[in-house]
């Protein structure tokens, strides 16, 4: 199993948009070796042949009919906003 | 004895006799909250004016000798994820401070609408991570019977308020054993019920395909009667289940002879505590007299659940996870620097505790690119295994028999500094999530004082079964109506 | 160096359900912002989707008129990444198992332009950004959850003009399929374009661009165009074009790069757990199969077989459905599918305008169009008066007989009211009358049109034209 370099996980970090102080980062960076090193105890376990499961159960095909209902009033959608303009919610500017 | 202390189905008798009115339990209950709430720490938040409300008008109700829900006038606790409209919802994560849901999970409008008096909201292991409220952002629970060891969790808040007589039953949530192992913890009795019987929708995610809410009461029959109400097909959730509309009560008094139960070898072997075992043993030799047969069995993918359930449930929870950035809802970081990017890392850092980052991180590097096959597709494939290994379990026996933990209450720290001995606390439940089956744990002893959980485990959609089991076993012992020290006491003075 | 082009088209078009994919709000366009959204489209934590049976429907069509197979086993997934416009963070996507795969789209050349895939998905929130100093951006979730298909071909167009080609016979199709508004400029027809250029004698594919904000035919045209010259100037010049995304810049008229390759997003794509797969009935789809309607190019083949129309003809008619529909129509009710042709392609689509034309209905009764050509066929009118009646009928729902009642357009068929102004008007052009007699036949035409002006346009044609010649040669004498 490929052991997890500080890099790797300040590269996870990014994609999951969470920031690590580097006492944390190399904490978290020990942690997470050895909890994947739990993990690759799954490598003793043949699955060929075994499809993977998402869904316990063999349920399939739930569909809605394509009827209208009411939508939220704007004030009940914009309540929980942390900040709201014109009726949008406001972001930070976003930089490409 | 007190009100507060009784179960639903004695309260129901005592309300159609109109011996007790619900005002009177929830002014007993109100009684105990105030007792023993400050050293136990069950609630986030109370609502003791709105249930009294709801208390009166119950009372009205009887008086005028209407039509009464099944939970008319039961006072209850829901577990602080689960959506109610108007009333905040935390998860006890600092990140949802502030959110005030606008619409009621379905579960939440079932039981309202048979009576039921919701006193508040319990405390939790932050958006469920854990097993032992430790990782609540708010505060700890305290386990009654002994103070210095926490409950369980991660619906370790349920737990203590029903084994406190903090409230009659509790609502909890379950992904990988946060109903039965604070049930076990605690000494109450928690169902997790099979996966689709009871709808999601306005249950805050952890882990969406192992994610059930139940209930945590103080006996089976409670359970039963709760199952009633919260089981049924759901449109608003697509992975709900249609079944046909049962009577979990329906078979409780059967005769449990010719009724055979599987014990696997694998959840009594290493890692578990030795008295939990024997503990479980006697309870299954009691189970022997009551005319059930008991076989040794073989689950040999036990010991790969655990792995492969965290990898699945990180990888859930890491998805789930990633709407909370401070925009819509919740508790946002400043706007001190113009970037959203930075925004969403400052409000998520911030916001989420160490644990809830932990698993973001695994979950999302099991998914990252070049680790999916290695991780969550291996993961998903050893589940399938899982499945294939109950399936042709039951084909043999009615019922498996396991401890519910491989100990009983740890202390507080013990194990939250190490993340993958939190972890091991279930190690006996989170396969049965991973198969998607039912399962009850109900108090089968003590074990220096402790109380000890036994999990009897059903095939899918077989909950008449286990409720059965669980509710013969509770009519021929009484570890179920053991209450904690503190508790006898004030029920005495 | 010579090159060869390849380009794949990815086409955005917003299915035209009454609810969104996977809640029960209006996917209805134009609302104030944040009117249209719930617990689910707003991704309030505990809401759960559920998919809207009617998208897939949409898209089980889309595909059967591709061409494409249709999955016995399909499934949702999430494709996970932070963008506000996107409110759970992830977007219900679908990703190795879409409902349609493999189909294609035969070009008016015969070029078969394969079609990899059709998915379903959801569509994002609306961002506005501000202008002033003050940075910030606006975020409208009505149209976050409004059920996407996305139409990703091969990489088998070789010129702007195919991909644009291309572009067009998809949004017919769709539209004649009544899955899709397909309106470019609201954003419900959407094109990302990939482009690469290899030297025409190599095998391996070329290094490719993603053009993004293609928002129209000319964009996409134009935006191709530019990167032919941009790439092969580079590669022309012993440079390597670099992987990357890039955006049409309208005003600029170029394209930019916003997003190099090695920045891709690791998408972390994942089976949805909140929904379950995707099994359907082969029934049901034969079912789906038989409520197809005539497509665009076989309705436009018909049309030149059956009615004798010019291919012209044909292409412009059957370019909108509900135009095809009243053509034929109108030809139910009187059959002459030229003069039909003629007074739809003239009269009728500049009445209604380009645009129009998709969405507005036609308010021409085809029974009163089928009368009005009859009138002018039996010389009632003329066909100068036809189309100014034509115009009032568009304008007012009115019968032809009444307009023409109304405003007097009975056409002029009395020989002595004609001879009355034919003489009035040798009378007043005596040079075209010199010219005429001359042996300048053409100078009849000017007397003619003095005539028809003179009679408001009402005066029978066939027999003015008889009677002037008449009187001209009476002249001659």
């Amino acid at each position: 199993m490929r052991r997890v370099s500080e890099e790797d996980v300040k590269y996870v970090a990014g994609l999951a948009r969470l920031n690590f102080s580097a006492d944390e980062l190399r904490t978290l960076t020990g942690e997470l070796n050895r909890i994947l090193q739990y993990f690759a105890k799954l490598n003793q376990v043949d699955t060929t042949g075994a499809p993977p499961t998402a869904h316990v159960l063999k349920v399939k095909n739930r569909f809605r009919e394509d009827t209208v209902e009411p939508s939220l009033p704007r004030e009940e959608a914009l309540k929980n906003a942390s900040t709201v303009k014109d009726g949008s919610f406001q972001v930070p500017q976003i930089m490409e | 004895m007190e009100l507060c202390d009784l179960t639903i189905h004695e309260l129901r008798g005592l309300y159609a006799r109109k011996e007790v009115f619900p005002s009177e339990v929830l002014a007993s209950v109100t009684r105990r909250i105030h007792k023993v709430e400050k050293d136990y720490g069950a609630y986030l938040t109370l609502d003791l004016e709105g249930a009294a409300e709801q208390a009166q008008a119950a009372d009205a109700r009887i008086k005028a000798g209407k039509a009464l829900g099944v939970l008319e006038g039961i006072p209850v606790a829901i577990k602080d994820n689960l959506c109610q409209a108007g009333k905040e919802a935390t998860c006890a994560s600092r990140i949802l401070q502030g959110f005030v849901p606008p619409y009621t999970a379905t579960v939440v409008r079932k039981i309202l609408a048979q009576g039921a008096v919701i006193l508040g909201r319990a405390n939790m292991d932050e958006f469920a991570m854990g097993s032992s409220t430790e990782y609540s952002a708010v505060k700890e629970s305290k386990n009654p019977w002994d103070p210095q060891r926490t409950p369980g969790g991660s619906s370790g808040g349920s737990a203590v308020a029903v084994a406190a007589g903090e409230a009659i039953a509790a609502l909890g949530s379950d992904t990988g054993g946060s109903i039965r192992q604070p049930a076990a913890f605690s000494g109450v009795t928690g169902l997790k019920p099979t996966y689709g019987l009871v709808s999601r929708y306005g249950l805050v995610a952890l882990a969406s395909s192992l994610d059930q809410i139940g209930p945590l009461t103080k006996d089976a029959e409670d359970s039963a009667l709760l199952l009633n109400i919260l089981s049924g097909f759901d449109p608003m959730d697509s992975t709900s289940v249609r079944v046909k509309e049962l009577d979990y009560t329906r078979d409780l008094q059967q005769d449990l002879s010719g009724k055979k139960i599987g014990l696997p070898l694998e959840y009594f072997g290493a890692g578990i505590d030795a008295e939990v075992k024997r503990t479980v043993m006697k309870a299954v030799d009691l189970l022997k007299e009551l005319g059930v047969e008991v076989v040794e069995i073989s689950l040999k993918f036990t010991e790969y659940a655990l792995p492969a359930y965290c990898i699945i449930s990180s990888a859930e929870a890491g998805s789930n996870l990633a709407r909370y950035d401070g925009i819509r809802f919740g508790k946002a970081a400043a706007r001190i620097e113009d970037n959203l990017a930075a925004f969403y890392t400052r409000t998520r850092s911030e916001g989420f505790g160490p644990e809830v980052k932990r698993r973001i991180m695994l979950g999302t590097y099991v998914l990252s690119a070049g680790s999916y096959e290695a991780y969550y597709k291996k993961a998903q494939q050893v589940r399938t295994l899982i499945i294939k290994e109950f399936n042709e379990v039951f084909q043999q026996v009615d019922a498996i028999i396991t401890p519910t933990t491989p100990t009983t209450a740890f202390k507080f720290g013990e194990k939250s500094q190490d993340p993958l001995r939190m972890y091991w606390s279930e190690v006996c439940t989170a396969p049965v999530n991973m198969a998607g089956l039912p399962a009850i744990s109900i108090p089968c002893g003590f074990s220096c004082g402790l109380p000890v959980g036994m999990q009897i485990i059903g095939d899918h959609f077989m909950e008449t079964v286990i409720l059965n089991i669980a509710y013969q076993y509770q009519r021929v012992t009484d570890y179920h109506k053991a209450r904690p020290e503190p508790v006898r006491k004030e029920g005495t003075a | 160096m010579r090159f060869d082009t390849v380009i794949g088209l990815e086409v955005h078009a917003e299915l035209a359900t009454a609810t969104k994919i996977f809640c029960a709000c209006t996917t209805k366009f134009g609302g104030a912002p944040n009117t249209q959204t719930c617990p689910v489209c707003l991704g309030l934590p505990g809401a759960l989707p559920v998919l809207n049976k009617r998208a897939v429907e949409f898209c089980i069509r889309a595909g059967l008129a591709l061409r494409c197979e249709i999955a016995k086993f399909s499934k949702m997934d999430r494709k996970n990444f932070f963008y506000p416009d996107m409110p759970k963070a992830y977007q219900i996507s679908q990703y190795d198992l879409p409902l349609c795969r493999d189909g294609f789209l035969t070009l008016d050349c015969g070029k078969k332009i394969r079609i990899n895939r059709i998915h379903l998905e959801e569509d994002a929130g609306k961002l506005t950004h501000s202008t002033g100093t003050e940075r910030y951006s606006l975020v409208d979730y009505n149209r976050a959850g409004v059920p996407l298909i996305e139409i990703v071909s091969g990489p088998d167009l070789s010129t702007p003009a195919e991909a644009v080609e291309y572009l067009e016979k998809l949004q017919r199709i769709l539209e004649y399929l009544e899955i899709s508004d397909c309106k470019m400029a609201e954003g419900s027809l959407r094109c990302d374009a990939n482009i690469s250029l290899k030297p025409i004698d190599r095998e391996e594919l070329g290094t490719k661009t993603e053009l993004k904000n293609l928002n129209s035919f000319k964009a996409l045209s134009r935006a191709l165009d530019y990167e032919i010259k941009r790439q092969s100037e580079l590669l022309a010049a012993g440079q390597a074009v670099r992987a990357e995304t890039r955006k049409w810049d309208e005003a600029k008229q170029q394209t930019l790069s916003i997003r190099s390759k090695e920045e891709t997003q690791d998408y972390r794509y994942f089976p949805e757990p909140d929904l379950v797969p995707i099994e359907l009935d082969p029934a049901y789809i034969a079912g789906i199969a038989k409520s197809l309607p005539e497509l665009p190019d076989e309705k436009k083949q018909r049309f030149m077989a059956d009615y004798g129309l010019p291919e012209y003809d044909a292409d412009l008619i059957t370019s909108a459905k509900r135009l095809a529909e009243f053509f034929e129509a109108v030809n139910a009710w009187y059959f002459n599918p030229k003069a039909a042709s003629n007074f739809i392609m003239g009269e009728l689509l500049r009445l209604l305008g380009e645009e129009q034309l998709k969405s507005a209905e036609i308010p021409v009764n085809p029974a009163s169009f089928g009368d009005l050509l009859k009138l002018i066929d039996e010389g009632e009118i003329s066909v100068s008066v036809g189309k100014q009646v034509f115009a009032q009928m568009f304008r007012t729902g009115a019968a032809p007989e009444e307009i023409i009642k109304a405003e007097g357009f009975k056409q002029i068929s009395d020989e002595t009211q004609l001879l009355a102004v034919i003489n009035k008007a040798i009378k007043d052009h005596p040079q075209s009358v010199q010219d005429y007699l001359g042996g300048k036949e053409k100078a009849a035409g000017f007397l003619v049109g003095q005539i028809m002006r003179e009679t408001k346009g009402q005066a029978n044609p066939k027999l003015l034209k008889d009677l002037l010649h008449r009187e001209l040669e009476k002249l001659k004498e």
